[in-house]
Order: C-alpha cells, then sequence, then structure tokens
C-alpha cells in the first residue's frame, strides 16, 4: 500500500487537472450554447442531438476515437496552419472529457431557462429590461439551481471517465486501476477506485455548497466553496506550471502498453536511460497497443518496447511467415525504418509469443502437445483470449491451418485469462509464452508444429525524434540488446503478479543483478 | 397623451385587434372593457410594445413608439398584470427599485423613493423593504406590483386587470386607493378589465372591445345612457341588474 501512496500525489493532481480543465470547458461551452438554444429553438435537435450522442457513445471508445480523430485533424492543421496536434496524451482526453461532460449541463441550462415562470419573463420586459439584462438578472439566477444540479451530474461523470484516459496517454487514477489489474495488484486498484471517489464526492459537496450560498445569499458558504474551489484550480495550475517550468531538460517519455511485463520493460528502460546517460525520464503507462505505436512514430513517447510478430501481423499486415523465421526481425526493423522512420536500437533477448495453453493435467490426460492433437478435440472445449487476439492475424492464421473450431469462445481481459484456465472456466487461452503465471499455475503451451504463429522477439523502437536529438540516449538503449533471457523475464513477471512487487523495484533488481 | 391609431394585430389569420383609434388624455383613467379574447389586452401590450403591432401607430405625447427603443419605452410606463410576477429572488425592496436601478438612478434616490412609493401603497417600509415575495399575502403582492410600477415616476401605467385574482374587500380597498393615488401623481392611465363594476367605478372613460374591435368609447354616464347596440346594452345593465337583485334580497331580509 505504501509504495502506491507514493504515487497518490502526482496520479491525483494529474486526475484533477483534466478534470477542472474538462468541467472547466464543458461549463463554458454547454451552458452559453443552452442559452443560444432557448433564444432560437431551431437549434435545439441539433445541439441537444449532437450531446446525446456523445452521451451514448461508450466512454472509453470516446477517448479511443479521439486519437485518430486528433491525429488526422492533426495532419490537416500542420498542412495548413503550420503546427500539429497531439493526439497521444492530454489532449485527446481533455477534448473526449469535455464533449462527455456536455449533455448535463447542456440539458439543464436549456430546462432551466424554459422552466422560469412566464410571469417572471413579461415581468422582466415589463420593467424594461434588455434581453441581455433579462438574462443574467432573472433568467440564469432562477435557472441556477437547475444548472448547477447538470454541474453536479457532469462533475461525478467526469471524476469517472477520467480514470480511463490512461490508456490514451494521459496519466490519471486510472493508472492505478489498469496497472494493479494487469499487474494484481489489489491495493493499487482499491487505491485508484478510492480515490476517484473520493474526488467526485468533495467536488460534488464544494459545488452544491457553493450553489446553497448563493441561492439562500450566505456570504460565508461562497467565499468557502469558492476558497476551496479556487485553491483545487491553483492546485492543479500550478502543479502543472512548475512541471513546465521545472524541466531544464526534457524527460526521455518511456512508454508501455498495458500489461505486467510492458511495465517491467519500461522501468528496465527508463532506469537504464537514466543511470547511464542522466537524462530525466518520464513513464507514460498503460497505453493501448496500437496507440503505443502511434505515440512513438508521432515522437510523443520516445522509447517503448513491442514484439516483432505483432508488427508483421497487426501493422505490416503479413498473412505469411518467411521461409526463414529469423528473417521477419530484419524484414520488420527495414520496415520501420523505411516507413516510419523509427529506429530499433536492439532485441532484448527473448520471445513472448503468442501461445496456446491450458492446464497441464487436462492436456496430459487428453495426450495433447501440439496445436495439431489440439484440433482433434477442440469441438468439445472452450476457449478464452485476450480482448484484441480473436480480431488478430494471429488467429485467423491459427484457425485456417489447423482448421480449429472451438465448442465456444470468450473474450477477456488478459489478467484473468490464466486464472480462468486454471479454474477450469475455459480448457484453452491465448497464453503469452513468458508469463510467469503459466509456471504458477501448471499450465503447458501447445507446440505450433506447422509454424504459422510469427517470432516475437522483443524489440526496442525508438522515435525519429530520439534518433536525430538524443543520439546518447539510442546508443544506451542498443547496450541494453540482447541483455533479457527469457527466464528471467518469467521470473520478473511472476514476482510481480504473483507476490505483488512493484514494477519498479523488480526492475532496479534486475539492472542491479546485471552490473556485477 | 396616448394615440392609438388603427392599429391592428394579426396571428396567422387570426385578427387580434382590428383597426382601432383612440386616444388617452393626460391624467385621465381609460379602462379597456371586454370578454376574455376580445382583443384588449393585446392592445394594451402595445402600448408599450411587449407586442408589436401589425399595422398601425402608437404615439406617446406625439413620438411614434417605434422610433423609440423597446427597453427603453418600457422603462418610461409602468406596468402591471394580474400575475403580478415579482421575482422571487429579490427582496421587496429591490423588487420595487428594479426600473429606476435599470435607468441609473443613484442608490440614496432609489432608496428615498421605495420608501415613498411603498408608503403610498399603504405598506409600512420598515416592516415590508426586506421581506421575500413569497412572505407576502396576494393583496399585499398586488401592491408591491403596483408599486413596482410607479416607482421610476412613469407619466403613463398599464395594468392589465391587475386585482382580478383579489378577494372582494381586500379588491374594494385596493381600488378606493388605486383612485386616489392615480388623482394625486396624475398618471395617465389604461387599464383592462372585463369586471363591469370596476370600470364603472374606476374609468374616466370606458372603450368596450368586441372581437377586435372598439364597440363604444366614452364616459360610465354615457355608455349607461346610450349605449351604441344591444351588445353594451347587455353588458351596461349587467351591474344594474345585479344591484337590484341585492337590494331585493336585502329588502326582504329586512321586513
Amino acid at each position: 500500500m505504501r509504495d502506491q501512496l507514493v504515487l497518490l500525489p502526482g496520479f491525483l493532481t494529474a486526475h484533477l487537472q483534466l478534470t477542472l480543465v474538462a468541467l472547466g470547458l464543458g461549463a463554458g461551452l454547454s451552458i452559453p450554447l443552452g442559452v443560444l438554444v432557448t433564444r432560437r429553438r431551431s437549434l435545439e435537435p441539433g445541439v441537444l442531438g449532437f450531446a446525446s450522442v456523445m452521451q451514448t457513445i461508450p466512454s472509453l471508445a470516446l477517448l479511443a476515437i479521439m486519437v485518430p480523430a486528433l491525429a488526422a485533424l492533426g495532419a490537416l492543421t500542420a498542412r495548413w496552419l503550420g503546427f500539429e496536434l497531439r493526439s497521444i496524451g492530454y489532449l485527446p482526453a481533455i477534448v473526449a472529457l469535455t464533449l462527455y461532460s456536455m449533455l448535463p449541463i447542456l440539458r439543464n441550462t436549456v430546462a432551466g431557462i424554459e422552466g422560469v415562470d412566464p410571469a417572471l419573463v413579461e415581468a422582466a420586459r415589463g420593467v424594461g429590461m434588455t434581453p441581455r439584462q433579462r438574462l443574467l438578472q432573472v433568467e440564469l439566477p432562477l435557472a441556477l439551481p437547475v444548472i448547477v444540479a447538470g454541474l453536479r451530474t457532469a462533475t461525478v461523470w467526469v471524476v469517472g471517465t477520467a480514470t480511463l484516459s490512461t490508456p490514451v496517454g494521459a496519466t490519471s487514477l486510472g493508472n492505478f486501476i489498469f496497472s494493479g489489474l494487469q499487474t494484481r495488484n489489489f491495493d493499487a486498484v482499491l487505491m485508484g477506485c478510492i480515490a476517484s471517489a473520493a474526488l467526485a464526492i468533495l467536488l460534488d459537496q464544494v459545488i452544491r455548497v457553493l450553489e446553497v450560498g448563493l441561492v439562500a445569499g450566505r456570504r460565508a458558504l461562497v467565499a468557502g466553496a469558492s476558497g476551496v474551489m479556487l485553491a483545487l484550480c491553483l492546485w492543479a495550475a500550478g502543479s502543472f506550471a512548475a512541471a513546465r517550468l521545472g524541466m531544464t531538460e526534457a524527460p526521455v517519455r518511456v512508454g508501455a502498453k498495458a500489461f505486467t511485463e510492458q511495465y517491467v520493460l519500461s522501468e528496465i528502460m527508463a532506469q537504464w536511460i537514466a543511470a547511464e546517460t542522466g537524462a530525466p525520464t518520464e513513464a507514460v503507462s498503460s497505453l493501448g497497443s496500437t496507440v503505443a505505436f502511434d505515440a512513438v512514430r508521432t515522437g510523443e513517447i520516445d522509447v517503448y518496447a513491442d514484439y516483432s510478430g505483432t508488427i508483421w501481423a497487426t501493422l505490416m499486415k503479413r498473412e505469411t511467415l518467411p521461409e526463414q523465421r529469423g528473417d521477419v526481425l530484419g524484414g520488420v526493423e527495414a520496415w520501420l525504418q523505411e516507413t516510419h522512420g523509427i529506429a530499433m536500437p536492439g532485441a532484448l533477448g527473448f520471445e513472448n509469443r503468442y501461445a496456446l495453453g491450458m492446464r497441464g493435467e487436462q492436456a496430459r490426460s487428453l495426450g495433447l502437445r501440439s496445436v495439431s492433437d489440439l484440433a482433434r478435440v477442440a469441438g468439445r472445449l472452450e476457449i478464452g483470449g485476450d480482448l484484441e487476439f480473436f480480431a488478430r492475424a494471429e488467429w485467423a492464421s491459427l484457425e485456417r491451418a489447423y482448421g480449429l473450431a472451438f465448442r465456444a469462445r470468450r473474450s477477456m481481459d488478459p489478467a484473468l485469462m490464466y486464472q480462468a484456465v486454471a479454474g477450469g472456466e475455459v480448457d484453452v487461452i491465448s497464453a503469452f509464452s513468458t508469463d510467469g503465471r503459466i509456471a504458477a499455475y501448471d499450465l503447458v503451451l501447445l507446440d505450433d508444429d506447422r509454424g504459422v504463429i510469427p517470432p516475437y522477439d522483443t524489440i526496442m523502437l525508438a522515435s525519429p525524434q530520439l534518433v536525430r536529438e538524443r543520439p546518447e540516449v539510442l546508443a544506451a538503449l542498443a547496450r541494453l540488446a540482447g541483455r533479457i533471457d527469457e527466464a528471467a523475464m518469467q521470473r520478473m513477471n511472476l514476482t510481480v503478479d504473483r507476490d505483488g512487487r512493484s514494477p519498479a523495484d523488480v526492475a532496479a533488481e534486475f539492472l542491479a543483478g546485471l552490473g556485477k | 397623451m396616448i394615440e392609438l391609431e388603427r392599429l391592428e394585430k394579426r396571428y396567422g389569420d387570426v385578427v387580434a385587434v382590428d383597426g382601432i383609434s383612440l386616444r388617452v388624455e393626460r391624467g385621465e383613467c381609460l379602462v379597456l372593457l371586454g370578454e376574455s379574447g376580445c382583443g384588449k389586452t393585446t392592445s394594451l401590450k402595445m402600448v408599450n410594445r411587449l407586442v408589436e403591432p401589425t399595422a398601425g401607430t402608437v404615439r406617446i405625447e406625439g413620438e411614434d413608439t417605434r422610433e423609440i427603443e423597446a427597453h427603453a419605452l418600457r422603462r418610461r410606463i409602468g406596468y402591471g398584470f394580474q400575475r403580478v410576477g415579482l421575482f422571487p429572488h429579490l427582496s421587496v425592496a429591490e423588487n420595487v427599485a428594479v426600473t429606476p436601478r435599470l435607468l441609473g438612478w443613484p442608490e440614496e434616490r432609489i432608496a428615498r423613493r421605495v420608501d415613498e412609493i411603498l408608503a403610498r401603497v399603504e405598506l409600512e417600509p420598515g416592516t415590508f423593504r426586506e421581506r421575500a415575495p413569497r412572505e407576502l399575502s396576494g393583496g399585499q403582492q398586488q401592491r408591491v406590483g403596483l408599486a413596482r410600477a410607479l416607482a421610476a415616476e412613469p407619466e403613463i401605467l398599464l395594468l392589465d386587470e391587475p386585482f382580478g385574482a383579489l378577494d372582494p374587500i381586500t379588491r374594494d380597498r385596493i381600488q378606493q386607493s388605486f383612485t386616489q393615488l392615480r388623482r394625486d401623481l396624475g398618471t395617465t392611465v389604461v387599464f383592462v378589465t372585463h369586471d363591469m363594476v370596476e370600470a364603472l367605478l374606476l374609468g374616466d372613460r370606458i372603450g368596450v372591445m368586441k372581437e377586435g374591435k372598439l364597440v363604444q368609447l366614452g364616459t360610465p354616464d354615457a355608455l349607461l345612457r346610450t349605449p351604441a347596440d344591444d351588445y353594451v346594452a347587455e353588458l351596461m345593465s349587467t351591474p344594474r341588474r345585479q344591484t337590484e337583485a341585492v337590494e331585493r334580497l336585502l329588502g326582504s331580509a329586512g321586513s
């Protein structure tokens, strides 16, 4: 718990920044828009319809969509305005959260103003108010409780939804939840949940007290609540400014996808860079799989680890393997360089293959050793895959090459997959060969006897920007090549997953061992 | 002085007000009388441009109201209506002070005027100034509404059934004090009602309206003696018939 507490101030501050900016923008857009709608009724279906549609998009998807949407927009701005938008990190999170916050505020602004007694509107006109005075002195004050109710709804939603901005590269309390789920660290998950719930309650209550104070004309309440709100804003803005100003040297941004091995590898690379070059580093964790690649391509992260087979199948979209399996690595390196200018400082020295795994005892009793053996009995078995597995090229190749047809298949979070097969919930899973839980749960991996799954050498990817500007970092990374073998990686993964050690500690121990 | 000239209001095919012309002299109280839907309220609201005329002209002291910005025009004209419309988030004093504030009066003049006008509508300023509208009875709210309409010392007052929702005793009292008040201030008043008795009691002249047209315009006396048509005659005989019926009841109870 204590090592999680150390992370709390940073994550909480980042979360607060996201929330306050998104709510500020959401309210700043929605209230005027709501007023406009009450003045021009013809706009109502369009505006409210748009906000409703934003609301019905699942929040995780809305956040994810922002990445390619901003990338496309960024290409336009780069062409016409001379600057590129950042499609990873704060910007997509802020845009998505702002859109998400709009509906309740917008709808309540419209409802609040429309709910004002027509007699009062007539009186306001009769006493000689201009439309603007009528709005500011009569309609908005009377609609205030309804508008504030909408703002409070939006606040609770945005605080909760902001935890989902972690996979698009914006740090938030979601970092606790995503990494905790992946590394089976439930202290971390709990920390993320409690902290975001507490933040939601705090903000909600501050706004409530502010409203009560305004409506009842109680100066002390208004002053107190505004004070707390102001302090939160100053804290968020101040830490943002401090982070920007205090940074003499831009940190090397090390990315990680959302699973244990990635957390460990990003820590190893970050600590290694710091030790070898003295450059500061910054972790950008729990990125979506393709988000990470896009991020390194556009230079929003400097380096991360990926797998040659993933790039071969998913990004290069190759359906067949070369004669020599070793040619995959060279092909990938050439493609990265030529197509995207991404450098490959080296392979780390181990493979993390996709492999079909099952309980050792069941495999032995059925006499299964290879995928070909499995294909004969697959009709009686159920397979579980990680969230992307069944959409990946590797699965299509396996199905085609072996004629695999399972009784049923289920997608699940990779963190739960191993438990599911060990507990007999499913019979076969799409395992990762370096996962420590394979040994821990006595699972066996079936041999890909027809060789359809590409090799998955773990490789470091460095952004074009890093190649240009930080050759010393690139050189340091090259010295890390070949230093991690499969057994070491399995051990490290297991230490995190089973023993609940932090990826940072495990990485530090590993690097200390290297030094000897 | 208010002049309406061939004033007309149409909503699509419906003619709400069908070309009425009349003149209200300075200091006069003109009552527009008629059943609901006859166009009397629409006519009233065209005077301060709460409703914009389809055709015709309104002149105040000879000036065409279209030449004056609507909100500026309304600040010069007091306006009160049956539902009162006191702003619930403001105190009695703040409600009364609304128009003077919009006109940019200095605060001390406003404070003086609020107390003065509250006293005129028989609400003790010390007691009522800081009250919220919801703490007042219906009659008190009507008085505050009247005070708000009169606060900026308008020369013209437009009232749309302002006493309609009151109980008979309160209404009687407030009607008497209203006549006193308007005579003291010399305010020109246009007063809309469907109540014959109220029209007879308050109006210097009465304009009877029916289906958007002004049927007859004259003093109460003239209307009673020489009604222009059967409708006016019928209308005018109602209070007399009622009075006679009441007297018969009282007479039989006395014997």
